[in-house]
């Protein structure tokens, strides 16, 4: 199935660059480690080969778009936009409509390739005590190689990062032209954060804390997120100077709470940040919060609809006001 | 642990129209509120942002009040309600992390009820006053 699906990339991406409909397509291509992808952009079609697609093309490659429409802050003239063609999986496309809502992205010149995604691997779901030297993919199962050259067998399933495991909108909400692939994987409930959830106050501040303490504010999280495309973001901007130098848990709290919340109604929950994480914070626990909050209590999921207005900048006269303290 | 002579610093954000004419009138009309409250003058509930009140209780403030216009009545027409839904969510945020809901708190004070916003400066220093000195989330260096 995982060869099919390429193949049809390979024929929708040259078709594209034949009739000159994009400039640029951005896919995966093999990563430098066994059951690794590294995002791929391709400007001519020889270079169509180079794709892949297999169980572990999990970046959102949302991210690069609105670097690519905005290389230069208050240019006067009109400058022409490239056309380019992205591989969209459910949340990728997610982001894209976020993305277009917030007028980073112009939709004419965004040509998507969605492609019904049955989810995600993650690497770090293997035990960390082999060394994989090789990795294969056949029919549903993958199996790798360690050190001694002996073969382990794993199911696909085994390996699926959470939030794939949870995710509702496999289907790309928007796209130009879908692949489908089989059958729809059932989600799990959503999960993210709510055994936390039930954890006494107390607890849940002293997660928090070892959480965080883990955090070395290298960024990787903002830098790997579709939505933090600020020119200057909070964490770097000196007039007010948010966050202090100091390597001190009060000021790595500040960053984490400033930007988990500025992803209010924005996160797709495509576990970019969490991928992105060289040490491992379980960034989910906190993110996901905002994106069920906005769920329960505004009836909101980013980037599903493309017509809706955003969640901060609208309300509705039913809007609860639970949170306002009475006399 | 306890102190009894706690005195707890509250920073309230006001907005210009309402609430901080709420507090004046409070102020005119001689109503007794605590001490606590240090006010902070903004044009709208909705110029709040989520960063001040983080910020605020990163720099050791006990409490923080947030007061706006009623639903409806906002000099902007509607931003005390866009605000209204950032609030909400940063409540439960801080809350999910384990900051004490006391801590955060908001309502909405019109231009007239100088009697409710000293009700409500009294409910949130008794309240911070109860569950003690902020200790979550200060630098201390």
């Amino acid at each position: 199935m995982m060869k099919e699906i390429e193949t049809r990339i390979k024929e929708v991406v040259k078709d594209l660059f034949t009739q000159n409909k994009i400039d640029l397509f951005i896919g995966y291509s093999k990563g430098s480690l066994p059951l690794t992808s590294s995002p791929c952009f391709i400007t001519k079609s020889e270079d169509i080969e180079k794709l892949v697609w297999n169980s572990f093309c999990s970046n959102n490659l949302a991210v690069y778009l609105p670097r690519i429409f905005n290389p230069q802050p208050r240019k006067k003239e009109k400058i022409e936009l490239p056309r380019i063609g992205i591989l969209a999986k459910g949340c990728d496309a997610r982001s894209i409509v976020v993305l277009i809502k917030e007028h980073q992205i112009a939709r004419d010149n965004v040509f998507i390739l969605g492609i019904v995604c049955q989810g995600m691997g993650d690497r770090k779901k293997i035990r960390n005590d082999i060394e994989i030297t090789g990795a294969e993919e056949k029919n549903g199962r993958i199996t790798i190689v360690d050190e001694n050259k002996k073969e382990i067998e794993l199911k696909r399933e085994e390996l699926l990062s959470d939030c794939c495991i949870e995710c509702q909108h496999a289907t790309p909400p928007i796209h130009d032209i879908l692949i489908e692939s089989g059958n729809q994987r059932p989600a799990a409930p959503k999960g993210g954060g709510r055994d936390f959830e039930k954890k006494s106050i107390e607890d849940r501040w002293n997660l928090f804390q070892e959480e965080i303490s883990k955090c070395i504010r290298c960024y990787a999280c903002r830098q790997a997120c579709p939505n933090c495309y600020c020119r200057e973001c909070f964490a770097d901007q000196t007039k007010p100077r948010w966050i202090g130098v100091t390597d001190h848990i009060s000021d790595v709290m500040f960053y984490q709470i400033g930007r988990i919340f500025h992803q209010a109604g924005r996160c797709v929950d495509c576990g970019a940040c969490v991928r992105a994480c060289p040490m491992g914070i379980d960034l989910r626990v906190f993110t996901h919060k905002l994106v069920r909050d906005a769920k329960e209590l505004f009836d909101y999921e980013a980037g599903v609809f493309l017509e809706e207005g955003l969640l901060l900048a609208t309300f509705k006269p039913e809007d609860k006001q639970e949170f306002i303290s009475e006399p | 642990m306890m102190d009894k002579n706690f005195e707890p610093r509250i920073v309230a954000f006001l907005c210009n129209w309402c609430s901080y004419a709420g507090a004046d009138l409070a102020g005119v009309s001689r109503i007794q509120y605590p001490t606590n409250v240090r006010i902070i003058r903004l044009p709208c509930s909705g110029r709040i942002n989520p960063l001040y009140i983080v910020k605020a209780l990163q720099n050791g403030v006990d409490g923080v009040l947030v007061s706006g216009c009623h639903p409806g009545d906002c000099h902007y027409i509607s931003g005390n309600l866009v605000a209204g839904r950032k609030f909400a969510l940063l409540k439960n945020f801080l809350v999910h992390l384990g900051i004490e809901p006391e801590r955060v708190q908001f309502s909405w004070v019109s231009a007239s009820e100088g009697p409710r916003f000293a009700q409500i400066v009294k409910k949130v220093v008794n309240e911070v006053k109860e569950i003690g000195p902020i200790e979550k989330m200060v630098k201390r260096l």
